[in-house]
């Protein structure tokens, strides 16, 4: 009875942590956001609420709850409402079977820095990734306005298309670590590349598969509806898209949603292809448990930011994408170059075995 | 704990598969469709089949659905309008067979627990080796020419589908 408990305890602080890193980060990534375009575009970006605009989002979060929640007259009230949440809810879940540390020793049990380590755990990224599709659906057809629906279909369609570029790029990571666990990945990843190289060159899966990696970024910018690939949300185009007829709270929730996207994709980025919370020096280092733990935590996170910088650095590097020019992009090139990979490495390890 | 969460997935399941045919929209029909899979989903992980669940919220409620949700928004399918026919003698028929098939359901299988077929793959196999391990095993040994024929229906699917919408040359 008491062992149940403590379980769900710990399980509880466990998302409590997730949760608060995700918010805090979502928060500070649109600040960050603002202050990177800025340094990209030659300006300063906000910098007086607070030290160098560290309050910016305290700001920006007050600002929001303050507006005039606006419900139009015309839209469809029910699937209005749910729109946002249905679009939010896969983009926080996302995050509950990545690893986020290794498994320490915290007052004697040990703890799995992950919430829920399931043997399918890749997989159910994917899921929550295909689920996100039908916050945009329903967002752009619930406003009953032309451009919402353009850009939600456009919006899905995109969606769809680049999952399968998605899928396609990490099949060959499966093949490599024949796991579908992310700890499973992970752990493979701890070993060194070869023996004739130093030791401390360590197997991340960039230097066995680095096309796939140029694949996985291509097709998570385009997952995330960040540019070159947000078309669906383009301003001076379609208004806004899909979110054109919210405001405030509601709104709000759209750009939450694609933030907690891209902190899921970086930091899946970085367990697939660059050894998640590994670093090759850390576990010869004479630690106690206990800061060894948050020393791999560190170190995740600091990779995961790495990623979200270059989210933000794409953003203004380059020019948007043209509808057809995606599509072309998501079924000519992606699909194709992700089954030549698998086809290599297929061929590649039974070379190797035999 | 399971039969607390098997209670809950069916009762949503069967809450949402009624309200699919009772609303009158389409687009909401096929949202509580949507549901439905997603319960399923559910009862898949219940029976430590968990990717197969996985690839149920994939392909079915990811996939397939928003497929549905594109025809059903591009095709403009309105909310019915006024009732042109009172099919009042049609519906009470209905009701009275469906209830007559209910009964049959509950006094065929209510009172014993239906025999599965056993095959060679029992749970404990599955949770040893893994669920894609096994999955992949039967599909590529025992399964494999199904698999390629349904490949091959695929491909005239989408061959089919790319005819009818390309331009005339």
């Amino acid at each position: 009875m008491w062992v149940l408990l403590i379980e769900i305890a710990i399980i509880l602080v466990k998302i409590g942590v997730v949760v608060g890193i995700m918010f805090f980060l979502i928060a500070y990534l649109s600040l960050a956001e603002r202050r990177v375009s800025a340094f990209i575009q030659d300006r300063l970006g906000p910098n007086r609420v607070g030290y160098f605009g560290l309050l910016q989002p305290l700001a920006d979060g007050a600002k929001f709850f303050f507006k005039e929640d606006i419900i139009p007259r015309h839209v469809h009230k029910v699937l209005y409402v749910m729109a946002p949440m249905i679009i939010l809810v896969p983009a926080l879940l996302a995050f509950a079977v990545i690893p986020f540390g290794n498994t320490t020793t915290i007052f004697g049990r040990p703890i799995q820095f992950q919430i829920a380590d399931i043997n399918v755990g890749l997989l159910f990224i994917f899921a929550m990734a295909t689920l996100d599709v039908y916050g945009l659906l329903i967002g752009g057809w619930a406003s009953n306005n032309k451009y919402s629906l353009i850009g939600g279909l456009r919006g899905s369609a995109q969606l769809i298309s680049y999952e399968v570029g998605l899928g396609l790029s990490i099949v060959g990571i499966f093949m490599i670590c024949g796991t579908l666990r992310l700890n499973g990945i992970v752990e493979f990843q701890t070993a060194a590349l070869a023996g004739f190289l130093p030791a401390w060159i360590p197997r991340w899966n960039i230097f066995l598969q680095p096309l796939a990696f140029v694949l996985f970024a291509i097709a998570s910018l385009a997952e995330t509806n960040r540019i070159p690939f947000d078309l669906p949300e383009a301003e001076a185009e379609i208004v806004a898209g899909y979110h054109t007829e919210y405001s405030s709270f509601k709104f709000m929730m759209f750009p939450m949603s694609e933030y907690a996207n891209m902190i899921t994709w970086s930091a899946l980025a970085v367990v697939l292809f660059f050894g998640g919370w590994h670093l090759p020096g850390v576990e010869h280092l004479p630690l106690p448990e206990f800061i060894r733990g948050m020393v791999y935590f560190a170190i995740f996170w600091g990779k995961t930011a790495f990623f979200l910088f270059c989210y933000l650095w794409v953003r203004w590097t380059y020019p948007r994408l043209r509808y057809d020019q995606l599509m072309k992009l998501g079924w000519v090139f992606l699909i194709p170059v992700g089954l030549l990979n698998t086809m290599v490495t297929g061929i590649v390890i039974l070379l190797l075995q035999g | 704990m399971e039969t607390a969460l098997f209670i809950l997935f069916s009762a949503v399941a069967i809450i949402s598969c009624l309200l699919v045919i009772l609303k009158k929209n389409p687009l909401i029909s096929a949202l509580f469709l949507v549901l439905t899979f997603i319960c399923f989903a559910g009862f898949y992980v219940l029976l430590q089949a968990q990717f197969v669940a996985v690839l149920q919220l994939i392909i079915y409620a990811g996939a397939i659905m928003v497929l549905f949700l594109f025809v059903i928004m591009l095709l403009d399918l309105g909310v019915k309008q006024a009732r042109i026919f009172n099919l009042f003698f049609q519906k009470s028929l209905g009701v009275i067979f469906a209830l007559g098939f209910c009964l049959f359901l509950v006094s065929h299988f209510g009172r014993r627990l239906i025999p599965g077929r056993k095959g060679d793959l029992p749970a404990a196999v599955v949770e040893a080796a893994g669920n894609s391990e096994t999955f992949a095993m039967v599909l590529f040994t025992d399964y494999l020419l199904p698999f390629e024929i349904i490949s091959i229906l695929l491909l005239a699917a989408v061959i089919g589908a790319v005819v009818l919408t390309r331009k005339k040359l």
